[in-house]
């Protein structure tokens, strides 16, 4: 299992374009932070309009861990697709150069290739995230420095006090890894039902913005089924920088997306294992 | 000795399209097997199915004696294959892509049996080019080199000569040969061209439209017996006759006053041509085509 999970490791990590998203994740991080440092103020003050009547805000507020947090926010749109990029190439594309039926005269069975290319593409969404650790927490916290850190909520600012933000951001990269995940085992079952990996990436991105706009509008019969979006519990990350973090709901939005990880992998096995491969 | 392959009554429809019908055989060890057909008559379906990428939907495949299916995957460790185009990962190179599927092979193999199967199909010294830069010729003998590399008994080679210039099916078939006779590999090898499997099939099946149409040892179904030899000769009204007197009556299969066709031996031709000559019948041409080939050609049209 660990040598052909190798295998698909040399694969993804010696084609250039798996490199794209790492690149992608590492200009927005740099574009953001260049932007905080040249007109961050600005920003803030636009943001905090309304509070500095009332509060006397002393202190670095634009600090690197009030940056990683826009980082953060502005990249929920994009990770889905850098992490589509790999994960929806993964059976399609190999269909699509042709590599897939000489995969498939081997004698490993059709469900343990999955779990193979599924584990290889957890690898790399890891990898994605910590790199997204890297580059927008760990630069912008030596470009800007530690501070106190400032969440800015629609109806609420929220300060938490700087030695008590590292943990914090650490549980966030883990669920954010964690709802990756599901997108990585989704965009893989398109993959198993498409022959070209354009598709199962399209697809991917698709569902994830019309699921993202069903989960934050507020319409009754919205609400009715937001709980069961997988897009609703996405953002349970942003739990860690309340005041007090919700526990309970990040444990239910964390099983939420276990759950459809499950039933993604399972579907692509079920379906798979009895495709015939005329590609 | 148990076939080294045998279906029984294998089936495939996709829709409403039958591409595979009733089909039973099998191959012996040290077989090069030919399977011909023309294209869409279920080559590619009958072999995908051979090796698990196709679900049959009735029939049974024995591998070395034992039931395939999806359950005994391990089976194909005993099997190499070029199913189509040799289709590889163009961005790494041709040792790199020998490596991976030579780890996918379920057997443990040196870096020894890498280079040898490098050195046999000729690509030593090619093998750090990325296979993206390859030609068609060596990606094919690439794609040989990982059907071997992990020592099977059958290699399983659709239509290998594809695409490749005449010095490159040259090559390959010379290869074949060399991989059955100097190797001792049994060999299926499929192509719609009779010409291609009768240079070096010593046993031959031919289906249409998925059914089995005729099988047997090569040397049989081309029997020089069977030779068709067609003759055209300046328009004489004297001809039938003289030919109705003669020895060559019996093989005569159709003629008019300016053609003849005859099924004869093919060794006999110059006996025909001296006898024409001789009785003063002006010959224009003499072709001879193998009666299996004229059957096969109106298959294909």
């Amino acid at each position: 299992m660990i040598k052909l999970l190798r295998i698909e490791l040399f694969k993804i990590f010696r084609r250039p374009r798996t490199y794209i998203s790492f690149g992608i994740v590492t200009a927005i991080s740099l574009i953001i932070q260049l932007a905080m440092l040249s007109g961050g103020k600005d920003f803030v003050s636009f943001g905090m309009q309304g509070v500095t009547d009332q509060f006397d805000i002393q202190g670095d507020i634009i600090n690197g861990y009030f940056v990683t947090y826009i980082i953060l926010q502005s990249l929920l749109v994009q990770i889905p697709l850098l992490v589509a990029l790999v994960a929806g190439d993964m059976l399609a594309g190999e269909a699509n150069i042709g590599t897939l039926r000489l995969l498939l005269t081997k004698p490993i069975s059709r469900p343990k290739l999955i779990m193979i290319k599924f584990l290889a593409s957890l690898v790399y969404t890891i990898l994605l995230i910590v790199w997204l650790a890297v580059v927008g927490l760990f630069l912008s916290l030596a470009i800007f420095g530690e501070g106190d850190m400032i969440n800015m909520k629609s109806d609420a600012f929220i300060m938490i006090l700087k030695n008590d933000v590292m943990w914090r951001y650490v549980a966030a990269f883990g669920f954010a890894a964690l709802a990756m995940t599901a997108i990585a085992a989704m965009a893989m079952m398109l993959s198993a039902f498409a022959d070209n990996s354009i598709g199962p990436i399209i697809a991917t991105m698709g569902i994830v913005v019309v699921l993202t706009i069903l989960s934050s509008l507020e319409l009754p019969l919205f609400n009715l089924i937001k709980p069961y979006l997988f897009t609703t519990h996405m953002i349970g990350w942003k739990g860690f920088f309340d005041d007090q973090v919700p526990y309970g709901a990040i444990g239910r939005s964390a099983s939420v997306l276990v759950i459809y990880t499950v039933a993604f992998l399972g579907t692509t096995i079920a379906y798979f294992n009895k495709k015939d491969i005329t590609s | 000795m148990e076939p080294i392959i045998q279906t029984q009554h294998l089936s495939k429809t996709f829709k409403t399209f039958k591409a595979v019908d009733d089909l039973s055989f099998s191959i012996s060890h040290g077989d090069i097997y030919g399977f011909l057909g023309q294209n869409g008559a279920g080559k590619s379906t009958t072999m995908r199915m051979l090796l698990g990428l196709i679900y049959p939907d009735s029939g049974k495949i024995f591998i070395e004696g034992k039931e395939f299916n999806n359950n005994n995957r391990k089976l194909l460790s005993s099997i190499g294959a070029i199913i189509e185009r040799p289709d590889m990962y163009g961005y790494l190179s041709g040792w790199e892509n020998l490596k991976i599927f030579a780890a996918l092979s379920g057997k443990k193999i040196p870096e020894s049996r890498l280079y040898e199967v490098l050195e046999l199909v000729n690509l030593r010294g090619r093998e750090k080019d990325k296979v993206k830069a390859y030609s068609q010729g060596m990606k094919q003998r690439l794609g040989i080199a990982i059907a071997l590399v992990h020592s099977p008994n059958l290699l399983i080679l659709d239509e290998p000569t594809n695409g490749l210039d005449p010095q490159g099916i040259a090559e390959m078939r010379s290869l074949i040969l060399s991989l059955s006779h100097d190797h001792g590999k049994t060999i299926l090898i499929s192509s719609h061209l009779l010409y291609e499997i009768e240079q070096v099939a010593t046993k031959m099946l031919i289906i249409h439209k998925g059914k089995k149409v005729v099988e047997g040892k090569v040397s049989d179904l081309l029997n020089p017996e069977e030779t068709l030899v067609d003759i055209k000769v300046r328009p004489d009204e004297t001809l039938q006759a003289k030919l109705a007197v003669s020895e060559w009556t019996q093989f005569i299969t159709n003629q008019t006053h300016a053609t003849v066709t005859l099924k004869m031996n093919i060794a006999n031709i110059p006996t025909l041509n001296k006898w024409l000559v001789n009785n003063d019948i002006e010959v224009v041409s003499i072709n001879s085509t193998h009666s299996l080939e004229a059957y096969f050609l109106s298959l294909t049209q």
